[in-house]
């Protein structure tokens, strides 16, 4: 048989939010890479919610930009409205979110990948991988087949839906909700993924002959409205923020300074209560239809009213899908149940009377792994080679995907380099809890990024993403010099500003005196630095000005660093120490050979987990579940006598 | 390895006469012993070449706690490589505690099971051939512990502990939702009603640190079970061992429905005394739920007093109850010696094989004949089986002691975040801290205890 076969570095599979980062990363470090998709028209799609953001997940989207991703300079340029949420809460939970004009953001990044050097877009349904193996007897046997599997998989290659290969030395699958995709609106099953886009049937199998698990997972979304049939009068407007802090560190400031566009905020109530309840039974997950597992952070409009029968409204968020378009994203009812029901339901809401569906809400299930089988690099234990990214890992959110998909996509490319590969730990940033999390807990639901995930999120602060992040981007190469040097810059202005007002000292003289009084604060006795005045509650930088003599003139993120920095010293001190506990025991390795059995004195559970998850070193083997910190000890003794040398 | 925590503990076992020895390891070993320590010789600490030992009072509060003897050994020539003091002690329970109290006061931490050992080990002390002896050690010990931990916790302590990580875990999870939903959960005014919730917790928290120093938390005892056919004369038994009645006494068996707890000190050795109902065939559901329990106790028993009515011919109730008690520590009651005997001491010996560790005294409960010889021989046994557990009890004690204190701490901190007008998310962190404490006492994990908190209470968004 004559086929298209061609050689390149790396292959992604899927060209959704992980996919992009991933591909781009790819090919920005110089790797030849082709990334696959069932349509170059739903590249970067977003198939569910119209925003990007939002509590934590802004943090992740700052990372990625830190890191050179894409996603922040992307939604920079598309959105229509942003928000900075939480700011009446302290600086760690402050978090972006902005609304996307849909289509913009998917033509945007079509644009970026379509002009990356060293990356061809690919039409395609990808079928197989392809071990070194099957490469070696793909010309023999014309048909890749069964034979005798020698040692442990190498990735070598996949194969599309027309026969063609791509021969590689690293592929990334960021298969997304596609899958054996099905969509279910109540008794109407469609086996599509989503928006009827083509699912992968073929992959799954593929997948399953390398020796690695997959699951069933599901998730849903709400329905689309064609807004001249919606009633806003009756609803509560909901604008952006005045003035816009733009998600990348790249992006200058002044060119988001846009006209917004408002959301809508109405209720559901008792009628809409009672119209899901008369119809449980029509809904596939109440009617066990539904197989996969459902998140229990994004419930669909029957599980809220099923969990939370106490509660006689439930908020509902009117969004824009676009500026080019009237359908609107009706944010809260998320729902499976068939289309008349859920015109019936809708219709009840406050302004939706009249409403008419453009696009029913439905829920998806699909194929996806546990994650426990990959190492923190996002590569699988058992395929060298293969990395994976995104929702297939058993996530959801767009920005959970993209940043791992850029981590993932980075260590492909570190891989085939023969450089280290990046792993970020918990107290380096959100990704790191992320993954961390992914590959190390037991999870039971697509897994949702969340403030209180993070046991160091003082320190992870979306304003300090560049500080914590930029320099791995540096040296990993998606970081120029120019932007590393502004970083450096930063870094220099912040800390002498800091060293600066902790060693200018304002006496207890009568211009101090009425300053203080001025401003309510009690009068010093003694000489008092800035910094200490700068803590008291009544101060910031700003006001200090006034008695503060050599003040120089310095950017506003500056300045937001040297206030939190000194405001929250006693705190941020407190999470570095526990941070360097955390720190000793990541740094002790376990070797990928180690034997479990051998450890006698282990727990019998102990065991089974240690030998399920495999940890990469002592600090991840702690916080699996049923671990306890005896078999800890344990282990630790048992590795500092069988490996001396790696111990000490 | 380089430890930056220094730990102390009872390197030897503890006992009513002797020497007992606390070991304290780590960079702080010489600054702790050098502010407890008044030496005859009024020389500092620091000032002592290692290996050498030194006379002197250890004080606290200005008032004189024992006169003891301080071994030094500097780092690297000593048992774990660390800095090392040994404080030898006039021995003696109460001492013993209140000597490792003060160094713990003053800024060690409680050893974990086996880990001078372990330290001795990762500094390279230890032949690597012994590393397989060590990690059974370690298991061996925490397994103890963890089992001494929560069966010692008195019930109403564990009630109240649950209670308190309840309303810290359900609150928590409020705030940390309203984080993360913004848009659906509000904390307006929140803060007053979380001083309401936090300040009774803080407040019973410090009683509870205050009486932890008095041993109130932990029930300090072997457990000792009483157990033996119906109408043997347990009841009794133990009244006269309480010198006054609680149990019903009656002639009709059976009338013990359930176990009752008393307490009883013989000397240096306190026995919580278990009266179970009557192990038999039960014929109704109230006494079969007894007849259920009082084998539970008897599985955790430390002790055994098995009650044999010699009056009498041993029964298939008795047989049960022998192969109940089978390989556990026992002393047989041969109660009721003041009646004619029906059966022999060696007859009712005879019924066990003889590498149990059982033994046997007369008695007559009825007119309170053989209670000294019953103490002494509580004594002998205790101490030559070894089953003295006040050493583990007075671990878990202090152990409670330290993670009370830990959360008394971080509530004090949240209440003070609230004073400042601190912004919410800085309030969980000190409340999971104390949260985490607080789990320690009652041996569990907190591992996703607030993320599945957070979705089945509050309902997010999206």
């Amino acid at each position: 048989m004559s086929r298209i076969r061609e050689k390149v570095d790396v292959c992604v599979v899927g060209a959704g939010h992980a996919g992009c980062e991933a591909a781009l990363a790819c090919a920005r470090l110089g790797l030849e890479t082709v990334i696959f998709t069932v349509s170059v028209d739903s590249i970067a799609l977003m198939p569910c919610n119209p925003n990007v953001g939002g509590s934590s997940k802004g943090h992740l989207v700052r990372e990625v930009d830190a890191l050179g991703g894409e996603m922040g300079k992307n939604i920079d340029k598309t959105f229509i409205q942003s928000k900075m949420l939480n700011v009446s809460k302290g600086p760690a939970v402050h978090s972006l979110r902005a609304q996307a004009d849909k289509a913009e953001y998917t033509r945007a990044m079509r644009k970026v990948l379509e002009n990356q050097d060293h990356l061809t877009i690919k039409q395609g349904e990808v079928t197989d991988l392809l071990t070194v193996e099957d490469i070696e007897h793909l010309d023999e046997q014309n048909n890749v087949s069964e034979y005798k599997k020698t040692s442990d998989p190498v990735i070598g290659g996949v194969k599309i839906y027309t026969g063609a290969v791509y021969e590689c030395k690293a592929v990334v699958l960021c298969t997304g909700t596609y899958l054996r995709a099905r969509c279910l609106c109540g008794e109407a099953i469609t086996y599509t993924g989503p928006n009827g886009l083509q699912p992968a049937n073929s992959l799954p199998d593929s997948i399953k002959k390398l020796g690695i698990e997959l699951r069933r997972f599901k998730t849903g979304t709400p329905a689309r409205m064609d807004k001249r049939t919606i009633d806003f009068s009756k609803m509560v407007p909901q604008y952006g923020d005045e003035r816009i802090i733009p998600f990348s560190f790249s992006t200058d400031p002044e060119s988001v300074q846009i006209d917004q566009v408002p959301c809508f905020l109405t209720y559901t109530n008792e009628e809409t209560h009672k119209i899901i309840r008369a119809n449980l039974d029509r809904s596939p997950i109440y009617a066990g239809v539904i197989e996969g597992t459902g998140p229990r952070y994004c419930p669909s409009i029957e599980d809220k009213v099923v969990k939370f029968p106490e509660k006689d409204k439930h908020q509902v968020f009117i969004e824009p899908e676009g500026l080019h378009t009237n359908e609107m994203y009706v944010g809260g009812m998320s729902s499976s149940l068939p289309e008349d029901v859920q015109l019936a339901m809708y219709r009840t809401v406050s302004g939706l009377e009249n409403c008419k569906i453009v696009r029913n809400a439905y829920a998806i299930e699909y194929d996806c792994i546990d994650a426990m089988q990959l190492y923190p690099t996002l590569e699988f234990k058992k395929v060298k080679g293969l990395f994976a990214g995104g929702q297939f890992n058993g996530s959801s959110g767009y920005e959970e995907a993209a940043a791992q998909g850029l981590i993932a996509g980075i260590n492909a490319a570190m891989q085939i380099k023969g450089k280290e590969p990046l792993i970020i730990d918990r107290s380096e940033g959100y990704i790191g809890v992320l993954i961390d999390d992914l590959v190390t807990k037991e999870s039971f639901e697509p897994y949702r990024m969340m403030t209180s995930r993070a046991e160091y999120r003082l320190l992870l602060r979306q304003d300090n993403a560049d500080l914590r992040l930029r320099k791995k981007g540096y040296e990993i190469g998606l970081i120029s010099d120019k932007q590393y040097e502004q970083l450096l810059k930063k870094e220099e202005m912040i800390s002498s500003e800091i060293e600066r007002l902790k060693t200018t000292i304002v006496g207890a003289n009568s211009r101090i005196g009425e300053f203080m009084e001025k401003h309510g604060s009690p009068a010093l006795r003694t000489g008092c630095s800035l910094a200490e005045l700068m803590c008291r509650p009544e101060f910031d930088y700003f006001s200090l000005a006034e008695i503060d003599d050599n003040r120089k003139d310095l950017p506003k993120e500056v300045i937001e660093q040297v206030e939190i920095e000194i405001k929250y010293e006693g705190y941020i001190k407190r999470q570095i120490s526990q941070v360097n506990s955390f720190k000793k025991m990541e740094s002790k390795k376990i070797p990928v050979d180690i034997d479990y059995d051998d450890v006698n004195s282990l727990r019998k559970e102990a065991r089974q987990k240690l030998k399920m998850f495999a940890p990469v070193n002592v600090g991840q083997a702690s916080r699996i579940s049923g671990v306890s910190p005896a078999d800890i000890s344990v282990l630790l003794v048992y590795l500092s006598s069988k490996y001396p040398d790696r111990q000490r | 390895m380089n430890s930056v925590e220094t730990i102390a503990a009872i390197a030897t076992g503890l006992s009513e006469s002797g020497i007992s020895i606390i070991r304290v390891s780590g960079p702080d070993a010489f600054s702790i012993a050098d502010k407890i320590f008044k030496s005859a010789d009024k020389k500092s600490v620091f000032d002592y070449e290692s290996h050498t030992i030194h006379y002197g009072f250890i004080v606290s509060n200005e008032e004189i706690i024992d006169e003891v003897i301080l071994n030094i050994m500097k780092s690297p020539r000593s048992y774990t490589t660390e800095d090392t003091v040994e404080i030898n002690c006039h021995g003696g329970i109460l001492i013993t505690k209140k000597i490792l109290d003060i160094v713990i006061q003053n800024g060690a931490r409680l050893a974990l099971p086996g880990e001078f050992t372990k330290r001795a080990f990762l500094n390279g002390r230890i032949d690597l051939t012994r590393a397989e002896a060590i990690m059974d050690v370690i298991s061996a010990d925490n397994d103890m512990a963890l089992k001494a931990s929560v069966k010692q916790l008195k019930g109403d302590i564990y009630k109240k502990i649950s209670l308190f990580r309840d309303t810290l875990l359900h609150e928590t999870a409020f705030i940390e939702s309203a984080l993360d939903d913004p848009e659906h959960i509000s904390l307006e005014g929140y803060s007053e009603k979380l001083y309401e919730k936090i300040d009774p917790i803080l407040k019973e928290l410090e009683k509870m640190e205050e009486s932890a120093a008095d041993g109130q938390i932990v029930k300090e005892g072997i457990l000792t079970v009483i157990t033996g056919k119906p109408n043997a004369g347990k009841s009794s038994f133990l009244n006269m061992l309480l010198g006054k009645e609680k149990a019903i006494v009656t002639d009709i068996a059976g009338t013990t429905r359930d176990a009752l707890e008393q307490h009883v000190r013989i000397g240096d050795i306190s026995l919580n005394l278990v009266d179970t109902a009557g192990i038999r065939t039960a014929k109704d559901e109230v006494e079969k739920i007894g007849v259920e329990i009082s084998k539970n106790y008897i599985d955790d028993a430390d002790l055994i007093l098995y009650v044999v009515d010699s009056s009498s011919k041993l029964d298939e109730n008795d047989q049960h109850i022998v192969d109940l008690i089978r390989n556990k520590n026992v002393i047989i009651i041969y109660n009721k010696s003041d009646l004619e005997p029906f059966i022999s001491e060696e007859e009712v010996l005879s019924e066990f094989s003889d590498e149990e560790n059982i033994d046997i005294i007369k008695i007559s409960a009825k007119e309170h004949i053989g209670l000294e010889g019953f103490e002494d021989m509580v004594k002998r046994f205790v101490f030559t089986n070894n089953i003295f557990s006040n050493n583990e009890i007075l671990i878990t004690n202090l152990r409670h002691k330290e993670k009370i204190h830990e959360a008394v701490e971080s509530l004090r901190l949240v209440k003070r975040s609230l004073d400042d007008g601190m912004p919410e998310d800085f309030l969980t962190i000190d409340m999971m801290s104390a949260y985490t404490s607080l789990g320690n006492i009652i041996g569990e994990e907190i591992s996703e205890d607030l993320v599945n908190e957070i979705f089945a209470k509050f309902c997010m968004g999206k």
